[in-house]
């Protein structure tokens, strides 16, 4: 519903004001404000006839969506393009890309900050601009852009059950002070050993939790509904906190968990190669992914079960960049 | 602690990284913590040990009966393959996320979705290596008065002892090389070194690899062992 009534606004946004941008461009805070989408309808073009481009994407539902999001925008613009949205992690992801195999893929800045040019947690800037501004400098060394970031942002969480939540009176992660000795920690194997997941909770909150158990991240609310964990890391974007208030999420109020609005991760030879509608199609069909917008397609997968190539080309229909 | 697993294996490339990996660990590829070291993997490998006699021990204890009885029956061959079949397509991570829903995450739920994998080749060969005993011997059996409970446990088993065995040894691999996916259900195994790549870097996941791949040999050989010493003499003496 609210997906539509975006739509609907970004429409009438779009011909009002004609192909200018409408509404502030200040995406560095995830508002819940409707950001504008331009609406403008991609033009296939006879000069990108015959490039071929690989999107790539991790393995989940918000990255496949971006990725037949960016691949779709990209064949309607009239390039070659195929996918492979199923890159495991982060490090597969860019090693795929600067082989070659892949032409470019959604990463968040944040996650880039920390995990490839290892910038502690704590130090990824909290605002946009200076994210982006930071891992351009890093990524320019390896032959490597990244395109404008989208409105959006997503971070990792610490979530739980509302119901849970109230029992416990915790607002905040400092509040699990003195409370998390009889929690049970899900997250995924990785968070284990990492420092903007447990090792940070525990050295920089000083909580010790009763046990983290690892389990893979697409259980990350079954083992909440299960009454399993107490507390699971989900995701700030994720479906089902879009949807009900069933969960609740921990503010991190030692910004121990950096928000990362994405960035189209390629290789500036790509850049060269493809032509000027590469970079503008990715800019274009990102500019109405707001983070209401994300839960929303995020939900119409995981929750919905539709699949994330129709969901894909629904938002690119409804925003007017296909027909 | 161990210096001698530092200087010489530098020349080997990755396999030298994922050794050092083993014997001396490092700090994890996102910082802050220090991983691998010989302490650290014994725990994962004790671990994957541990998970993978568990499901085999299921798998025998549910699989061996029924072969035994379908087979000596010489019934139901129809379900002994078909479940065998069936079974080897089941997607593990599928079954865990399914049972996820009614039992939770954690050691049950992993046992038990390694025992399915176990059981097909332990069905099926259990049940052809008894429906390949010699009928005559069978017949012999019963001309002496055996009862089935004998005939089954004193004749038909003990002949059936390799194929049986080989079906076991098929379990049990493809048991020890599925416990990687452990950490995806609640256990840490070897499998974390490979699925935390982030962490673990490229030196993990090989080291994590080349263990597993070592372990699966290292029980497919205790499991010869264990065949040898199980079939009968007879038997031993026919094949020389």
């Amino acid at each position: 519903m609210k997906l539509k009534y975006l739509m609907v606004l970004a429409m009438i946004c779009a011909l009002s004001v004609g192909l200018v941008a409408c509404g502030s461009d200040d995406s560095d805070d995830a508002s819940s404000e409707p950001d504008a989408t331009t609406g403008k309808l991609i033009e296939s073009s006879a000069d990108n006839e015959g490039v071929n481009l690989k999107i790539g994407s991790k393995n989940f539902t918000e990255q496949i969506v971006l990725g037949e999001i960016y691949a779709q925008g990209l064949e309607a613009a009239g390039y070659n393009v195929s996918t492979d949205l199923n890159l495991g992690s982060e490090t597969v992801a860019l090693q795929a890309l600067k082989a070659g195999e892949i032409s470019g893929y959604p990463e968040y800045v944040s996650t880039a900050l920390t995990s490839f040019y290892d910038t502690a947690p704590e130090d990824v800037p909290g605002n946009a601009e200076d994210a982006f501004e930071q891992v351009s400098t890093d990524l320019e060394e390896d032959g490597l852009v990244a395109l404008p970031p989208t409105p959006f942002q997503s971070a990792n969480a610490v979530g739980l059950l509302t119901s849970k939540a109230d029992e416990l009176g915790v607002e905040t992660i400092s509040d699990l002070e003195g409370k998390s000795d009889d929690l049970k920690l899900y997250g995924s194997p990785e968070c284990r050993q990492r420092v903007d997941c447990l090792i940070g909770l525990e050295d920089n909150y000083g909580l010790n939790f009763a046990s983290f158990t690892p389990v893979d991240i697409g259980l990350r609310y079954e083992v909440l509904d299960k009454k399993q964990a107490d507390l699971s890391i989900v995701f700030t974007t994720d479906a089902q906190l879009g949807v009900s208030d069933e969960y609740t999420i921990l503010d991190d109020d030692q910004g121990l968990l950096p928000a990362g609005n994405v960035v189209f991760l390629t290789e500036q030879k790509t850049v060269d190669k493809a032509g000027p509608d590469y970079a503008a199609t990715i800019e274009a069909v990102q500019s109405g992914l707001t983070e209401q917008v994300m839960q929303e397609l995020d939900a119409r997968v995981d929750i919905d079960k539709e699949t994330p190539e129709s969901v894909a080309a629904d938002y690119l229909n409804a925003a007017g960049y296909t027909e | 602690m161990i210096p001698l697993a530092t200087v010489p294996v530098a020349a080997l490339g990755l396999f030298g990284d994922a050794f050092n990996f083993v014997f001396s660990g490092r700090e994890a590829a996102t910082g802050g913590v220090q991983v691998g070291g010989p302490d650290q993997v014994l725990d994962l490998a004790i671990k994957q040990i541990e998970v993978t006699f568990l499901a085999l021990g299921v798998a025998i204890l549910l699989a061996l009966p029924v072969g035994l009885i379908l087979g000596h029956r010489g019934k139901g061959e129809f379900v002994a393959v078909t479940a065998g079949n069936a079974g080897r397509a089941i997607p593990e991570l599928a079954l865990i996320a399914l049972m996820a829903t009614a039992v939770g995450v954690g050691l049950f739920n992993l046992v038990v979705a390694l025992a399915i994998l176990g059981i097909p080749p332990i069905l099926t060969n259990t049940f052809v290596g008894i429906r390949q005993v010699d009928r005559s011997s069978v017949e012999a059996a019963k001309g002496m008065g055996m009862t089935n409970r004998e005939i089954i446990t004193k004749v038909e088993l003990p002949l059936a002892i390799p194929t049986i065995m080989g079906g076991v040894r098929t379990a049990s691999i493809n048991i020890i090389a599925t416990a990687t996916i452990a950490p995806l259900a609640g256990v840490l195994t070897l499998g974390d070194l490979i699925i935390s790549r982030n962490v673990y870097g490229d030196a993990g996941v090989l080291a994590g690899a080349v263990l597993v791949a070592l372990l699966a040999l290292s029980l497919e050989l205790a499991l010869s062992g264990v065949q040898w010493a199980l079939t009968s003499k007879g038997l031993k003496l026919q094949r020389a």
